[in-house]
């Protein structure tokens, strides 16, 4: 009964946001146009809040990948961690500087550019003899995501190399702290994904991978979940990341592929064999749902977790829109904000966890279908 | 840095230190932890067989004691049943040679009286021989006193041998 409130409420909510975000956005992709024509929509004093407050902008500078960490801004103090920046160009060579060379954007350097509007907007550019800017030809940027990864590894690396090393230090003994905290889970891999999905005799083969993939999404997820740095930063929401993923799982996979699983492929036995020769159907069915199932995961993984992300930041972003409105109404709605907040992070909470589960089973059930022997 | 297209700075690290990452996990993390798992739970099964077989010896050896206490019991039984039957044998020798004996000396007692009644029966004898010859003597005396009837007696003897 009272989920069903909830979830009118949310449905409602989220009208809103779509219905409040589509002509702010538009307003400032053509504020220029505004600006020159001289009809404030907001009714703003020029100068500081000409821009007004967009939540599509809000939001995508939130899960997108940056060249600095920023981590808050006060009037005109702004407090980001620089990264640097390392770009390959044809004509330039290889640069690598610091981001914060731009002051985001305001000056360029070496013949470079950060765009803050425009097609390439969140791009460095190279600004060509001609005046004209395009995209470099390799963009190698540490970037905030990379930034991100390092931290999770580091993270992963500190909290696995300890429990294999309790491990060592008792062995056959009951499990302490952080190792008892790990070991369910790990078992629960190991038994509950792994050895249905593989079989008893090849599963450990996949076990290392299974597990670092599991742990990857997860602590990532988790981290994304905290606001402030080191957390935050939207790591498997990144398609890049996820394709990256999904390519170990689909390299892992074709590799392990024996006999059986390309017969399958090339040659599924049991079908007529006019739907194989002269037309190959039945192979390119089966070709594209060997990449399909990668890319499902890549997609998935991405979507869910960048739909939680933007839910969040759609309820923060309702705080300033009706704050633009008037500041009562915006501190009114900040408590509804705050509790969907709180209840979406406790749902996105279960969801970090479920999408690991949901990555890694299928990775294992592929390698599953892959290492399958004839019946 | 689009929503949705890949960026190769990106793809690029990615690989980079998600391999680094495997490769660090996988030789120092899920081998040791997954043999370690392994280990345990071969040691916890071979404690639950060996428990197992413990307890099997233990009712091996409880079932052992009960069969040596049945045999002792049994021994003990038949221990008293052979001493009673030994006492009884014992008793009832002691009786049949007690009476054997008890006749015996009856027997040698009977001989005994037997001698001392025939002994005593010729003693008699002999007095009464002794006695009767004295009182033929004494007869034989008084009838011969005078010569006369010596001389008959004579004559009768005399014609009892001519007879014959």
């Amino acid at each position: 009964m009272s989920r069903k409130v909830i979830s009118y409420i949310l449905g409602a909510l989220l009208f809103l946001i779509l219905f409040a975000a589509g002509p702010v956005q538009q307003d400032n992709e053509s504020h220029t146009q505004a600006d020159a024509s001289g009809s404030a929509v907001h009714e703003a004093p020029h100068g500081e809040a000409e821009e007004g407050f967009s939540p599509s902008d809000f939001i995508f500078d939130h899960i997108l990948d940056a060249y600095d960490w920023h981590i808050l801004s006060y009037h005109d103090f702004h407090l980001s961690i620089p990264l640097p920046v390392i770009i390959y160009s044809d004509t330039k060579g290889l640069n690598v500087f610091m981001f914060n060379k731009f002051h985001h954007g305001h000056s360029d350097y070496k013949g470079f550019r950060y765009e803050t509007h425009g097609e390439n907007r969140g791009k460095v550019v190279e600004i060509m003899e001609d005046g004209s800017r395009i995209v470099p030809k390799l963009d190698l940027s540490f970037t905030k995501n990379v930034l991100a990864i390092l931290i999770s590894i580091i993270l992963l690396l500190l909290v696995f190399l300890s429990v294999a090393k309790a491990y060592k230090r008792n062995p056959d003994k009951a499990p302490t702290g952080l190792q008892n905290l790990m070991e369910p889970i790990i078992l629960f891999i190991r038994d509950d994904i792994a050895r249905p999905s593989i079989g008893e005799h090849k599963y450990k083969k996949f076990m290392p991978f299974l597990l670092s993939i599991f742990f990857f999404i997860w602590f990532n997820n988790m981290l994304g979940l905290i606001p402030i740095f080191p957390g935050g930063a939207n790591v498997t929401g990144n398609i890049t990341v996820t394709l990256v993923l999904a390519l170990f799982t689909f390299g892992i996979t074709t590799i392990n592929g024996n006999k059986n699983y390309w017969l399958h492929i090339f040659n599924m036995p049991g079908v007529p064999w006019w739907i194989k020769f002269p037309i190959p159907l039945m192979p390119v069915i089966e070709i594209i749902g060997m990449i399909t199932k990668p890319f499902v995961l890549m997609i998935r993984l991405f979507a869910n977790i960048t739909a939680g992300h933007i839910i969040v930041l759609g309820f923060f972003s309702l705080i300033f829109i009706f704050g633009q409105m008037s500041p009562g109404l915006g501190y009114g709605v900040s408590i509804l904000s705050l509790a969907f907040t709180i209840f979406m992070s406790m749902l996105e909470l279960l969801v970090a966890l479920i999408q690991a589960y949901v990555f890694t089973l299928l990775s294992a059930i592929y390698f599953g279908m892959a290492t399958e022997e004839h019946h | 840095m689009g929503l949705v297209t890949p960026d190769i700075g990106t793809i690029f690290w990615m690989l980079l230190m998600f391999i680094i990452l495997l490769v660090i996990l996988k030789k120092f993390a899920w081998k040791p932890i997954l043999s370690a798992l392994e280990n345990r739970e071969k040691s916890i099964e071979n404690s639950l067989r060996s428990a197992d077989r413990a307890r099997g010896e233990m009712e091996q050896l409880k079932a052992d004691n009960e069969k040596i206490m049945a045999e002792a019991r049994l021994e003990r039984d038949n221990m008293l049943k052979e001493t009673k039957q030994l006492s009884d044998k014992i008793l009832s020798e002691a009786r049949i040679k007690a009476s054997e004996e008890a006749r015996l000396l009856i027997e040698a007692t009977r001989e005994v009286i037997a001698n001392e009644k025939s002994s005593a029966v010729d003693e008699i004898r002999k007095q009464v021989a002794l006695l009767s010859v004295e009182i033929a003597e004494k007869i034989l005396r008084e009838k011969l006193k005078d010569v006369n009837q010596q001389k008959e007696l004579v004559d009768k003897l005399m014609k009892d041998i001519k007879l014959n």
